[in-house]
C-alpha cells in the first residue's frame, strides 16, 4: 500500500512538473502535431503530378487519343514536347522529365491495319518505385485505351483473351497514405514518450534535485514507474489524438474498436518505456496496431515492412542513447567520464 | 613566433584533446563505424520495396486445360508462392487472417467465356493495407497473364492480342530494385545520423562535464574551438561514409556509375552542413540527452520523411515540397541517386552541390556564432 501511496505521490510530482514547465509542455503537443501533418501529407507512394515528356512521330488523331489520356490524368503532368529522339536523353539524364512517352511513326497505320503496335515509355530508374508505379498507371491508361478501341470498332477482338479484374480490400483505393498515417500516431507518441522521460531525468540532475530522489523514501524501483507513467499517460493521449487526426483529418477508415486500440498502444507505450528503448521489440507492436485498429481484426507481421523498420531503427538508436545518458545521470553523476 | 604560428599551435592543441577523447571514450567511433553497418545490414536485407514470393491463393472452379494451364503459370511465378484452395470462401477467410495477400480467382465459365465470348475474367482480390504492395502484387498478376498470352501466341493459338503494347524502359535501373535506389538513400540517412549525432553532443558534453570552463581560460580562440570540434569528426564521417559505401557496392551489389572523386567533393559539402547542424544544436542545448533527441526530430526524421528517400517528394503538396528545401538531406539523396545509378551528371549535380554548400556555410557560421555568445556571456 505504501509503495502505491509512494508511486502515486512521485507521479503527481511528475504530472505538475511536465504542465508546468514550458518546454515540456511544448514537447507534447507542438514538435509531434507538426511532424504529424507534415509527415502525413510526405508519407505517400501515390505519384501526383509525374513530370513526363512526349516524342509523338505520329502525330495522328489515333496518337492524340492517346496522349489527352495522359494530360486528362492527375498522375501525370506535361512539360515537354520533344522533337528528336536525341532529346530523350537529355530530358532524362538532366530530370528535365522522369520519364518520355515515345508514339512510333508507324502507330496509326498499324492500328488501322488490324496490326498491334507498340508505345515506348523509357522511365528514369533512379527512384525505381515511381518508376514502377508510373508504369503501372500508364498500364492502365493504354488498357482503358485498348478497350475502347475495340468498343468503337477501330479494331476488333480476334482471338480469345483473358481480361484480369482486381480488387484491393481494406483499401479499395489502394492509398498509401492510410497505411503509413495509421501508424505514423504510434511512431509520434513513442518519441514523445522518450523526450518526456529522459527530459525529466535531466532536469533532476540540472537541477541537483536527483540527490533528493535518491534521499526521499523511495526505492529505484517505484521511482523508475513514477516517472515512466505520466510519460505514458501523455504518450497514450497523444497517440489517441493522431488516432482521431488519422480518421477525420486524413480520412483513415477506423473499423476495430476504441477498445482494442487504447489496450494494444497501452501495450506498445509500456514496451517503449521498458524494453522496447533498447531493442526492437516495440516496433512489431506498432504495425499490430495499425492493423489491428485501423484495417482488420487480425494481426500482421508481414506487412509494414516501411514502418517496422523505421521504428527499430527509431529504438535502436534511442536505445543506445538512452543507455549511454540516463546510464550515467541515474548513477548521480559518479560515473562520469 | 608569428600569429599564424600561434594559430596553428592552438589548432593542434585542441585537435590533439579531440583526437584523444574520441581514442579513449570509443563510442563515437562506434557511432561511426558500427551504426552504419548495422543500418546497412538491417535496411539492405530487411527493406525491399519489391515482393516476392507473396503467398497468394489460386482458387480454381474450372478445372478445363486452360484454367489449369493459367494456374500453373501463377505458380511458376517466382513472385507468388500458391496455395490452391478449393472454395472463394475459405480463401477469403484466410485473407482476413492474414494468411495470404492475395486471391486469383478463376470462375467456373473461365473456359467458356473464353472460347465462347473471346473474353474470359480472372479475379484478382489483394489485400490494400500496404497499399504499395498491393499494387505491385496486382502489376506482377498481370505480367503472368501477359506471359501466358504470348505463350499462346507462340504456339500459334489464337489470341486477341492488345492494339497498343507497351514496351518499357527503365532507365539507370533496368530491373526495378528498388534496393538500387534505397542503399544511396541510406548512405545519405546514416551521413546524416553520424553527422548531426556525432557533433550535437560535443559541445553539450563540454557544458554537461564542466570542461568548458577549463577551455574557456586556454588562450583557444572560438576559430580553433570549432576546427578542433568539426575536424575530427568530419574525417570519421567520412570514413563512416566510405565504408557504407563500399558495403553497398560489394555486397548489395549496388551500381556506382560516377566518379570516386566527385561523391568524395559533394559528400564533404553534405557531412559539412550536417555537422554544423549538428554544432549548432550542440551549442545552443546544453544537455547531451536532449541535444541528441533534437538531433534526431529534427535532423533524422525529416532526413527520412522529407528527402525523397523513401517516398517522392514531387507528389507531395507544395507546402510540403517548400519545407523539404531546408533539409539538406534532399540534395545529398539527389546526388547519391544521381551518382550511383547514373553517373556523373553535372546538370544535375551542380545545383544542388550549391545548396548544400549555402547550408554548410549557413549552419557551420550561426554555430560560429553561437558558440562566441557563449564563450563572452
Amino acid at each position: 500500500m505504501d509503495t502505491v501511496r509512494r508511486i502515486i505521490a512521485l507521479m503527481l510530482k511528475e504530472f505538475v512538473m511536465v504542465l508546468k514547465d514550458p518546454k515540456s509542455r511544448f514537447v507534447i503537443i507542438g514538435p509531434p502535431l507538426i511532424q504529424f501533418f507534415v509527415f502525413g501529407y510526405a508519407a505517400t507512394y501515390d505519384l501526383k503530378n509525374v513530370r513526363y515528356a512526349v516524342f509523338d512521330e505520329s502525330r495522328t488523331v489515333e496518337s492524340r487519343q492517346l496522349l489527352a489520356r495522359f494530360e486528362g490524368s492527375e498522375n501525370f503532368e506535361l512539360t515537354k514536347t520533344l522533337l528528336s529522339e536525341k532529346e530523350i536523353d537529355f530530358v532524362i539524364n538532366r530530370e528535365k522529365a522522369r520519364l518520355v512517352v515515345h508514339i512510333g511513326p508507324k502507330f496509326s497505320r498499324d492500328l488501322h491495319n488490324g496490326r498491334s503496335t507498340t508505345l515506348q515509355v523509357i522511365v528514369d530508374g533512379r527512384n525505381s518505385n515511381v518508376a514502377l508505379i508510373a508504369l503501372g498507371y500508364i498500364g492502365r491508361i493504354v488498357e482503358q485505351y485498348n478497350q475502347d478501341l475495340v468498343k468503337n470498332g477501330v479494331i476488333s477482338m480476334d482471338g480469345p483473351g483473358v481480361l484480369l479484374t482486381d480488387r484491393a480490400w481494406f483499401n479499395a483505393n489502394l492509398q498509401s497514405r492510410w497505411f503509413i498515417v495509421s501508424a505514423l500516431g504510434g511512431l509520434i507518441s513513442m518519441v514523445v514518450v522518450m523526450i518526456l522521460t529522459s527530459l525529466s531525468v535531466a532536469r533532476e540532475r540540472e537541477f541537483g534535485t536527483f540527490d533528493q530522489l535518491l534521499v526521499a523514501p523511495f526505492n529505484p524501483a517505484e521511482i523508475l514507474v513514477g516517472k515512466s507513467l505520466p510519460g505514458m499517460f501523455f504518450g497514450i493521449m497523444d497517440a489517441l489524438l493522431f488516432a482521431a487526426g488519422a480518421v477525420y483529418w486524413f480520412g483513415v477508415p477506423f473499423r476495430g474498436t476504441v477498445t482494442t486500440l487504447v489496450l494494444a498502444l497501452g501495450c506498445f507505450i509500456l514496451t517503449i518505456v521498458g524494453v522496447g528503448l533498447l531493442g526492437g521489440m516495440g516496433f512489431t507492436m506498432s504495425i499490430f496496431i495499425s492493423s489491428l485498429g485501423f484495417t482488420s481484426e487480425t494481426e500482421t507481421l508481414i506487412a509494414a515492412k516501411t514502418a517496422i523498420l523505421l521504428a527499430s531503427l527509431f529504438a535502436g538508436v534511442s536505445g543506445f542513447l538512452w543507455l549511454r545518458f540516463s546510464g550515467t545521470a541515474e548513477g548521480g553523476g559518479g560515473t562520469r567520464r | 613566433m608569428t600569429p599564424r604560428d600561434l594559430f596553428f599551435m592552438r589548432l593542434r592543441g585542441i585537435l590533439r584533446k579531440e583526437v584523444l577523447q574520441i581514442l579513449r571514450d570509443p563510442s563515437s567511433i562506434a557511432l561511426a563505424i558500427v551504426l552504419p553497418l548495422v543500418l546497412l545490414f538491417i535496411f539492405g536485407y530487411g527493406v525491399t520495396l519489391d515482393a516476392e514470393n507473396v503467398p497468394v491463393a489460386v482458387v480454381l472452379n474450372d478445372n478445363s486445360p486452360s484454367a489449369r494451364e493459367v494456374s500453373a503459370r501463377f505458380d511458376l511465378s517466382p513472385y507468388f508462392k500458391t496455395i490452391h484452395l478449393t472454395s472463394i470462401d475459405e480463401a477469403t477467410l484466410w485473407l482476413n487472417q492474414r494468411r495470404i495477400d492475395g486471391i486469383v480467382h478463376l470462375q467456373g465459365d473461365f473456359s467458356s467465356d473464353l472460347y465462347g465470348r473471346n473474353q474470359a475474367q480472372v479475379q484478382v482480390i489483394v489485400n490494400g493495407i500496404d497499399a504499395n504492395r498491393a499494387r505491385l502484387i496486382q502489376g506482377y498478376a498481370n505480367g503472368v497473364l501477359q506471359k501466358w498470352t504470348e505463350l499462346r501466341q507462340a504456339r500459334g493459338e489464337p489470341v486477341a492480342v492488345p492494339a497498343v503494347k507497351i514496351s518499357q524502359r527503365i532507365w539507370f535501373n533496368e530491373s526495378g530494385v528498388s534496393r538500387n535506389f534505397l542503399v544511396p538513400g541510406l548512405i545519405t540517412l546514416i551521413m546524416t545520423l553520424i553527422g548531426i549525432l556525432l557533433t550535437a553532443l560535443v559541445v553539450a558534453r563540454e557544458w554537461e562535464r564542466g570542461t568548458m570552463e577549463a577551455i574557456l581560460v586556454t588562450p583557444i580562440r572560438r576559430i580553433d574551438f570549432l576546427l578542433g570540434k568539426v575536424l575530427p569528426y568530419f574525417i570519421l564521417g567520412m570514413l563512416g561514409m566510405c565504408l557504407s559505401v563500399w558495403i553497398g557496392v560489394t555486397l548489395f551489389h549496388v551500381p556506382f556509375r560516377g566518379s570516386f572523386v566527385a561523391l568524395l567533393i559533394l559528400s564533404a559539402l553534405f557531412m559539412m552542413a550536417s555537422l554544423g547542424f549538428g554544432l549548432l544544436i550542440s551549442a545552443a542545448i546544453r544537455v547531451q540527452f536532449v541535444a541528441a533527441q533534437i538531433s534526431i526530430v529534427a535532423g533524422f526524421l525529416p532526413a527520412l520523411f522529407l528527402s525523397g528517400l523513401i517516398f517522392d517528394l514531387e507528389s507531395t503538396p507544395r507546402v510540403i515540397q517548400i519545407v523539404s528545401h531546408v533539409v539538406p538531406a534532399r540534395y545529398f539523396v539527389a546526388i547519391s541517386h544521381t551518382l550511383f545509378m547514373a553517373g556523373d551528371i553535372w546538370p544535375v549535380l551542380l545545383p544542388n552541390a550549391l545548396a548544400l554548400f549555402g547550408m554548410a556555410v549557413l549552419f557551420i557560421g550561426l554555430a560560429f556564432r553561437k558558440i562566441t555568445k557563449r564563450l563572452e556571456g
